[in-house]
């Protein structure tokens, strides 16, 4: 195809048409298409949280199946929650103006002697793309670490990530030790890395063992709305 | 050729390699969250042993305790000034070990992923990257190491990183990716776009192939993925045993002794000419490896069904590679940008 055939003016789309090049876009990692795109629709007086859903969510869940498929592979979906983040920075600022309704909230990290973040950086990015609050508290927590940030932001979910058999015990410190103060069921606690599996999820005592980013967002908003439910019928 | 692996490698059809250095490690008391490289200064004799249980198995390789003895990952320890010199004394443990034998043992010097991702993507550029494997690499060459020992790599531009960095050392090399993701490396990769990689390098491996991944049958795939392309070069399969199960606070490889030996047999039926595990893979496994390589006749390379028949299911049902492959199957709409 020439250049001039794919030339799309945004601007020049329809309502309908415009979130679905956005959808096309994020799949593409194009940042600045989806900041002119968020830009426009905002200008059209669509509310800021119906953009995060609509266009940014609506997108990134193509590409969470995609990758949840083998089709599409880790560089292109940081390339594609790049492109997001590009988005949600002109969003963030007007959801919180406007109150508008929240996904939920998790609290991530790496556990104890864990430095490998690419697993838990793409499930912050997929579950900040799903709309949720994402907290991330970086590689090698001790388990005080997760406690202060449980006290502190209140959490729905705590996610905890390991890549090695060498750390991936460490998860069962931290339930453990929620069990002994009495906080466990205060949480959603999701589990995951390369050598994880539902088996040993179960074992730790989590809630569940996401298999990858996509698998987590997934999950966690299964058990939110669970949550929430029970919350209602309590 | 002049090293030791390229002339062990003229006298045998097969080698056996080692088998895990964490989960042994761990049997001796390594607690979750240390760095395993510092017991090489720590805890010498522990190392010995290590390196002593796969040379008393069998194995004609073995690799030194330096996985994660580059300075990006022993960052975390506060120990990115010891890179150099706990991957030197890696090797010069290893070097003690197989001396003392009266038939050739491959000292192997372990260099793993620096954990981080690349530029553009990520935040290490390709000159650090080769800045941070040529400093372990100078380390491993000062303990004795014969043959630098890449592995459990996911991103080609990290391969390539490591290519360049290992001919600054002027030291011969052999590099194993990953592949954990549907077949793939976790960036994606498929078996031949390895082989297409490998050939194309400046400074091509002596031997490469595939390490860790998830069971024994995805492995064997891959490598029948690597046989497919045609090419000469020695194959390494180092599969895991099994999966891992967590047991009264230990993980525990669910790959018995026996199953890993059926492993052996068929990874070498399927192709490759250098044969280990990784984690999960006992001094008890490599001895029945070791059995099995010498004892059992070599057979036709093994379907998938007699891949899977064998040694249990695939984690995907494809990988990427030859008719399985359908590419992206999303219609796509105009692009602005090519």
């Amino acid at each position: 195809m020439s250049e001039d055939q794919d030339e799309i003016i945004l601007a020049d789309l329809s309502d309908e048409e415009l979130v679905e090049q956005m959808w096309d876009d994020l799949y593409d990692g194009l940042k600045e298409e989806i900041e002119e795109g968020v830009n426009i629709l905002l200008e059209r007086g669509w509310a800021p949280y119906r953009v995060l859903t609509e266009a940014l969510v609506g997108g990134m869940t193509i590409v969470g199946k995609d990758f949840r498929d083998g089709i599409l592979f880790v560089p292109e979906v940081l390339l594609a929650a790049n492109a997001m983040k590009g988005g949600m920075f002109i969003l963030k600022p007007l959801l919180a103006e406007t109150g508008a309704p929240r996904m939920g909230s998790m609290v991530i990290g790496t556990v104890k002697g864990d430095i490998h973040d690419i697993g838990k950086n793409l499930v912050s990015m997929m579950m900040e793309g799903a709309g949720f609050e994402v907290v991330d508290l970086g590689i090698n927590n001790p388990v005080e670490n997760y406690l202060a940030a449980l006290d502190e932001h209140k959490p729905d979910i705590l996610g905890m990530s390991a890549l090695l058999t060498t750390t991936m015990p460490y998860m069962k410190v931290v339930i453990d030790t929620l069990v002994e103060q009495g906080k466990r069921d205060d949480y959603i606690v999701l589990v995951g890395g390369a050598p994880l599996n539902e088996e040993f999820g179960k074992a730790i005592g989590a809630d569940a063992y996401c298999r990858d980013a996509a698998v987590a967002v997934e999950t966690a908003k299964e058990y939110v709305k669970r949550k929430h439910n029970q919350a209602a019928t309590a | 050729m002049t090293n030791a692996l390229s002339k062990l490698l003229k006298t045998r059809d097969w080698l056996l390699a080692d088998g895990a250095t964490g989960t042994n490690l761990f049997n001796m008391g390594l607690e979750s969250g240390d760095a395993p490289e510092m017991w090489n200064d720590e805890h010498p004799d522990r190392i010995t042993r290590l390196y002593t249980m796969a040379v008393d198995a069998g194995s004609d390789i073995f690799l030194t305790n330096s996985f994660g003895g580059n300075a990006a990952r022993l960052k975390l320890h506060g120990a990115e000034k010891r890179a150099r010199e706990l991957s030197r004394i890696s090797a010069e443990i290893g070097r003690e070990v197989a001396d003392k034998r009266d038939r050739t043992v491959i000292v192997a010097g372990s260099v793993g992923p620096t954990g981080e991702i690349m530029a553009p993507m990520g935040a290490l550029t390709h000159e650090l990257a080769v800045e941070i494997f040529h400093e372990q690499a100078e380390g491993l060459k000062e303990g004795g190491a014969d043959v630098l020992w890449l592995e459990t790599i996911s991103a080609p531009e990290e391969y390539k990183a490591a290519a360049e960095a290992f001919k600054l050392a002027g030291m011969p090399w052999c590099g194993t990716m990953s592949f954990d993701t549907a077949g793939r490396t976790m960036m994606g990769l498929t078996s031949a776009d390895m082989v297409n990689l490998v050939e194309g390098l400046a400074n091509p491996p002596l031997g490469y192939g595939a390490n860790c991944g998830v069971g024994a049958s995805d492995l064997l795939r891959t490598v029948l993925g690597f046989a497919a392309q045609g090419t000469d070069r020695p194959i390494i399969a180092k599969g895991n045993a099994g999966i891992p199960k967590y047991h009264d606070g230990h993980i525990h490889y669910d790959g018995t002794p026996e199953l890993m030996a059926d492993y052996a047999v068929l990874a070498r039926d399927s192709g490759a000419t250098i044969i280990g595990g990784c984690c999960g893979t006992t001094a008890e496994h490599l001895e029945k490896m070791h059995e099995a390589l010498s004892t059992r006749p070599r057979g036709e390379r093994p379907t998938l069904e007699q891949i899977t028949e064998a040694l249990g299911p695939f984690s995907s049902a494809a990988d990427g590679t030859g008719d399985d492959d359908d590419g992206p199957k999303r219609e796509r709409r105009g692009r602005r940008r090519g």
